[in-house]
């Protein structure tokens, strides 16, 4: 049995009166890659921003790295220095270039001298290829680019593990495959990973599991080649039926 | 081929169509009546040499007033052995900001902290007194000095308190989100004559026995205080603008509150608001006169004293032009930097 690194409890969610997730149970081990599905509204983001605490959990508990995420959020930066996340917006600050976006937190957070920060930074530019970019601003980038620097300004901080909040979703078809191989070589690194994502190939390529998810249920999860050979509720297959066409 | 495009220039500017001739030619018109009357008598007609009234025989301005009474309009009352100290100050504050357009961008962090810090200090001390500096009494300050001074307080105290108070406002926090609501639609609800009357007069009365705030304190107090109020609403502004994905963004990196405030969500509110915030210290510059009705006299109030002089009667005109002029120039100079702000900062955003 290997280390779990990600554990939910009976995890419940409101907004107000609208039950976002219902009881949700699952663990991720170190160094697992998971592959988050389902159509909209299901609560798959919903769920993996409750792994940072960026969405509050009213019932259950989780634990990350066993440090528990507080319902109030207490103490939650602790939790968060551990987790890098990339967003579906990119998220990048546009008022800083995007080597200072990458050396920012490092410095701050994690008060390693800005020199260094620097170099480190640089080595994850170059790990995603944009490493000519780095002077620029946000705004002078392709959506791609962006997105593959959000994710060196997240590995900067040497996370024990990736969140990815549908990273291709705002992306067009070419640039969508040029992220895709930055998480593919991501993974094959031995990183921990959370993917929520529409992108079957890719969940194919690296997931070790995948979770389906409806109405704020999991209603599967599953090893991925089981998952696509013989999905058994009639949800995931109508889902997988409708996504692989 | 010069004259071509001068042509080709009034055509399009002035006389593109019979309606806009029109206008361009009563605007003219206006302007050649009214403009020779106005040079003759600023610049013509005007005397410009001597020391008394009785020197001023034309019948332009008579700009000798000015001149005699040029020192007080400038540093009011205060001794004239010790002027060297007012200007001394305001010279380290010009060459501070001067400074700042010479050098590295990542240096100029060293120059906010020492006018916004340390030069407050030195010019306090250098002005009022101490450290084997004699005393002067505020009530001796005065003129154009006390503008720049009111004004610079009002700046440097209004504009983090308002910061803060934008914060406090979208705070989780009960009751810092309602303590700031409150503050600020009190301080925005109420006139600012009222509040420097308030501080003035009222004030001292709820002080207990023997403790003296100095008026001049008290009143540039109210006004910063005043003014903090409108600085928030602003930079609230700028706040709101943002996408909240910046907050998760930062959230997401370690950041507690305050690191995810000032390096990533300020930054890019108080930006946005540069010129909202630039509208707001303009005014407070130009409010800074409303402090003649508890009897302290800057520029404005300055010029009020020489012209009810009875030696120097009927020559408001002169003076009310002069006052006029110089808040122009200053406000221009901020809105023109404010301007320069702003293009440095949009270039970086595309």
């Amino acid at each position: 049995m290997s280390e779990k690194i990600i554990e939910f409890r009976k995890v419940n969610k409101y907004y107000g009166k609208f039950h976002a997730l219902k009881d949700i149970n699952f663990n991720v081990n170190k160094g697992e890659k998971i592959v988050i599905c389902g159509p909209s509204g299901s609560g798959k983001s919903t769920l993996i921003r409750c792994i940072n605490g960026l969405e509050q959990h009213q019932d259950g508990d989780i634990i990350v790295q066993g440090n528990v995420v507080e319902k109030t959020l207490k103490n939650i930066e602790v939790v968060r220095k551990e987790i890098g996340m990339v967003f579906q917006q990119f998220n990048l600050f546009p008022h800083l270039t995007i080597l200072d976006n990458c050396a920012l937190a490092p410095t701050w957070v994690k008060k390693i001298p800005k020199k260094k920060a620097e170099e480190i930074a640089m080595e994850h530019l170059k790990m995603v290829k944009i490493s000519e970019q780095a002077n620029k601003f946000p705004g002078q980038l392709s959506g791609g680019q962006q997105q593959r620097a959000a994710i060196a300004r997240a590995l900067c901080m040497s996370p024990q593990i990736m969140l990815f909040d549908e990273p291709t979703s705002a992306l067009d078809a070419e640039m969508i495959k040029e992220v895709l191989e930055i998480m593919i070589d991501l993974a094959k690194a031995g990183m921990t990973m959370v993917v929520v994502s529409h992108e079957m190939g890719f969940a194919k390529t690296v997931a070790d599991r995948v979770i389906f998810m409806d109405d704020g249920k999991i209603v599967e999860i599953k090893k991925t080649k089981e998952f696509f050979e013989n999905p058994e509720n009639e949800r995931t297959k109508l889902f997988l039926s409708q996504i692989l066409k | 081929m010069q004259i071509e495009n001068i042509k080709n220039w009034l055509k399009i500017n002035l006389f593109s169509s019979w309606y806009y001739s029109l206008i361009s030619i009563i605007i003219i018109y206006y302007f050649l009546l009214i403009f020779p009357k106005f040079l003759d008598w600023a610049v013509f007609n005007a005397t410009f040499i001597g020391n008394e009234k009785s020197d001023c025989k034309s019948s332009g301005a008579c700009w000798v007033f000015i001149k005699v009474w040029f020192n007080k309009l400038i540093y009011g009352f205060y001794p004239e052995k010790d002027l060297w100290r007012i200007n001394l100050s305001f010279f380290i504050l010009i060459f501070t900001i001067s400074l700042s357009f010479f050098i590295k961008d990542k240096f100029k962090i060293y120059i906010l902290f020492f006018l916004i810090l340390i030069f407050p200090i030195i010019a306090f001390v250098l002005i009022k007194g101490g450290f084997g500096l004699e005393y002067i009494e505020t009530r001796e300050w005065g003129g154009l000095s006390l503008t720049f001074i009111l004004t610079f307080f009002g700046i440097i105290f209004a504009f983090p308190l308002g910061i803060l108070l934008a914060l406090g406002r979208r705070s989780e926090l009960f009751f810092i989100r309602y303590f700031s609501l409150l503050f600020i639609e009190f301080w925005r609800g109420i006139p600012l004559i009222t509040v420097i009357f308030a501080a003035a007069i009222m004030f001292p009365i709820f002080l207990p026995q023997g403790l003296n705030v100095d008026k001049l304190l008290r009143v540039a107090v109210g006004i910063a205080i005043f003014e903090s109020a409108y600085i928030a609403e602003v930079v609230r502004g700028g706040l709101q603008s943002l996408p909240k994905g910046q907050y998760e963004a930062a959230k997401s990196l370690g950041m507690g509150y305050w690191k995810m405030n000032f390096l990533v969500i300020l930054p890019q509110a108080i930006k946005a608001v540069i010129p909202g915030i630039t509208n707001t210290f303009i005014a407070l510059f130009k409010d800074t006169p409303l402090i003649i009705l508890v009897g302290l006299l800057e520029l404005l109030g300055m010029v009020n004293l020489a012209k009810s002089n009875s030696y120097w009667l009927g020559l408001a005109v002169e003076g009310y032009l002069f006052v006029g002029i110089i808040f122009w120039f200053f406000s221009f100079i901020l809105s023109r930097y404010s301007q320069n702000l702003e293009k440095k900062f949009s270039s970086e955003r595309y």
